[in-house]
């Protein structure tokens, strides 16, 4: 997997170790980590983020200038953004934007509470089978959306929620709940149980040991797990195409490519514009929490 | 040391003991309580539709209509229907190639990122754009880069001679089975990447410092020590990139809605079409049923992978 197999790792060494933080990476000299690690590197970030620079681009480009075939597509020469104002103003983007947000922030508050709760129990209440109860909300973890949306489409159309964004609000919870309730046991699991036993000493309940206790120590856990949450919600595709019927009830991801997709290449400004506009909140939340992000993914993962 | 542990120790019992007679009589009874909002979501909407899906594939409902008990009518003409082995033939392709190469360039660029470097926190923040953005939003662009006429690649090939006419990216079986996992790949490496960098970051440096001592070369390095370490991890990774990849739809249904003749299409999104556009739900459901023996293969091997990661660090089984 590394560049230069058999190489000998005592290389030029300069014999002084600047960092403990740069590991043993001193040994490199900087031609060989331009080569080693600069390159390929910057090779990744280019491909990786091609496509945003792509969508960017052609979101700005006048129509003329996408169809014209002599100008070189890598730039643009008469920057608009009709795009966006035709998005904005001719379509009921700002609606489905508000969809997206209400079913987003409800779905990811819900599951919250209900994680927090579930979790506490599995961990701290210790009831009989709350083992097992773990295991089981792991597999549940693992069960995906796009086994399930043929008979939750049934459910949710017995249950009277079609085509409402009820329908999406509840659904979605069984995405998050396995996520976040996996995430906050392992955080419940750090809090030391003294805190909790001298809480019981002086006689506060359950409750209260969660509310005052537990939950301001696990702050940042809630965190990650919400962000977490909430791009998920905002990702979510094949139920909020299933169970969404009319344009105005629909979610952005669902509408742009349904209600934008009209088989015109005229339409290609808009539509990136639309992909552009789309990624702006989840980028936003998590410009705001990478490092809780990071960690809220390797998380779950590790424990 | 030993005798300060030990009291500890005994305190400890002593006042879980102490708990325990105190909350014997309702810790079921609150733990009940506390579970009832996830379990009530996760019965209703995950457990009770997921049986429902089993049972629907052996009736022949309708959208509209109730189904009877039709035994496995469903199964056996799928059985017999060439567009569903086709199906399962890209299904396997896609998970297969896709998984393989975001681990390969995943493994490289975690191994890049974890290296010290000027702006280390911005780049792997920006790394991690492409699992954040909705798919679905990406996929379009996807779409767009794609393009037959105006195909930014094969314009870019074309000025550089390389080519003479545009490549016909989702038009041609085997075309559009390459550019949907090229899509994939590049939503996956990311979230393999960051991961496997969390699991590299855990291994201690005095490892590869008593490799280097011993005259390790940077690839006996990387098989003897980095491998090794990071195998439960991967296990883990690649258990989820496996089943997200395996019951992929979004990305399909965005970019080539199974086309070319069919040869785009995964059972998830087969399933869609036969379901929902056309109304089989039993159908549909019975393609769904007939992934769950792979998903299951997944999740067995996805718990032992994490049984093992508890067992190498030390840590006992609670």
């Amino acid at each position: 997997m590394t560049t230069s197999p058999g190489h000998p790792a005592t290389g030029p060494a300069t014999g002084v170790a600047r960092d403990d933080s740069e590991g043993m990476d001193y040994l490199m000299s900087l031609p060989r980590r331009t080569v080693t690690v600069y390159l390929p590197l910057l090779c990744f970030l280019i491909v990786l983020l091609f496509p945003f620079y792509w969508m960017g681009l052609t979101s700005v480009k006048p129509n003329e200038e996408l169809i014209d075939r002599s100008l070189n597509p890598w730039w643009v020469v008469d920057p608009t953004i009709a795009h966006y104002f035709h998005l904005i103003v001719n379509t009921d983007y700002p609606l489905w934007m508000w969809n997206t947000m209400v079913v987003a922030v409800s779905a990811t508050l819900l599951s919250i509470v209900a994680s927090v709760m579930a979790a506490y129990a599995i961990v701290r209440i210790r009831y009989s089978g709350s083992r097992w109860v773990g295991g089981m909300i792991f597999m549940a973890y693992l069960v995906p959306p796009s086994i399930l949306f043929i008979p939750l489409a049934l459910v949710v159309f017995q249950y009277g929620l079609f085509d409402s964004p009820m329908a999406l609000i509840l659904t979605y919870p069984t995405i998050l709940i396995p996520f976040s309730t996996w995430l906050l046991m392992g955080y419940f699991k750090s809090i030391p149980y003294e805190l909790e036993e001298c809480a019981l000493i002086d006689g506060a309940s359950r409750w209260q040991i969660l509310t005052r206790i537990v939950l301001p120590l696990s702050v940042p856990g809630i965190i990650s797990a919400g962000i977490f949450a909430f791009t998920l919600c905002w990702n979510e595709f094949i139920y909020a195409l299933v169970f969404i019927s009319s344009s105005e009830n629909k979610t952005v991801p669902v509408a742009v490519l349904s209600e934008l997709v009209e088989g015109d290449i005229y339409h290609w400004g808009p539509l990136m514009a639309g992909a552009l506009l789309g990624s702006v909140p989840v980028c936003i939340v998590y410009s705001f929490f990478v490092e809780h992000y990071v960690s809220s993914m390797t998380g779950a993962v590790k424990e | 040391m030993a005798t300060d542990a030990e009291r500890v120790r005994a305190q400890r019992t002593e006042s879980f003991s102490d708990r325990w007679t105190q909350l014997k009589y309702d810790h079921n009874w609150l733990g009940f309580w506390f579970m009832l909002p996830a379990a009530a979501f996760l019965l209703l909407f995950l457990t009770y539709p997921l049986g429902l899906g089993i049972w629907l594939s052996v009736t022949d409902t309708r959208i509209g209509r109730e189904g009877g008990f039709i035994g496995l009518e469903n199964f056996e003409w799928l059985n017999e229907d060439p567009v569903f082995w086709l199906s399962v033939f890209n299904t396997f392709l896609y998970t297969t190639v896709a998984s393989v190469i975001k681990f390969g360039l995943g493994l490289y660029l975690a191994i890049l990122l974890n290296s010290h470097m000027p702006w280390k926190a911005i780049i792997r923040a920006v790394v991690l754009l492409p699992f954040i953005v909705p798919t679905v939003l990406s996929a379009i662009a996807f779409w767009w880069i794609y393009d037959t006429q105006f195909s930014i690649i094969s314009w870019t090939l074309i000025e550089m001679g390389w080519i003479d006419e545009n490549i016909n990216f989702l038009g041609e079986p085997n075309n559009a089975r390459a550019s949907v996992i090229a899509a994939n790949i590049w939503r996956g490496i990311p979230f393999v990447a960051i991961t496997l960098l969390a699991g590299l970051q855990t291994i201690p440096q005095s490892l590869y410092e008593a490799a280097t001592i011993d005259g390790a070369s940077r690839w006996q390095m990387f098989r003897h020590v980095t491998y090794p370490m990071l195998t439960p991890i991967i296990a883990v990774v690649m258990t989820f990139s496996v089943l997200f990849t395996f019951t992929d739809f979004q990305l399909i249904y965005a970019m080539t809605r199974g086309g070319p003749a069919n040869a785009t299409h995964l059972m998830a999104t087969l399933s869609y079409q036969r379901a929902i556009m056309g109304g089989n739900l039993g159908e549909g459901a019975a393609i769904s049923t007939a992934m769950i023996p792979f998903l299951l293969a997944a999740i067995l091997f996805s718990w032992f992978g994490l049984q093992r990661r508890k067992w190498q660090q030390g840590e006992s089984d609670d």
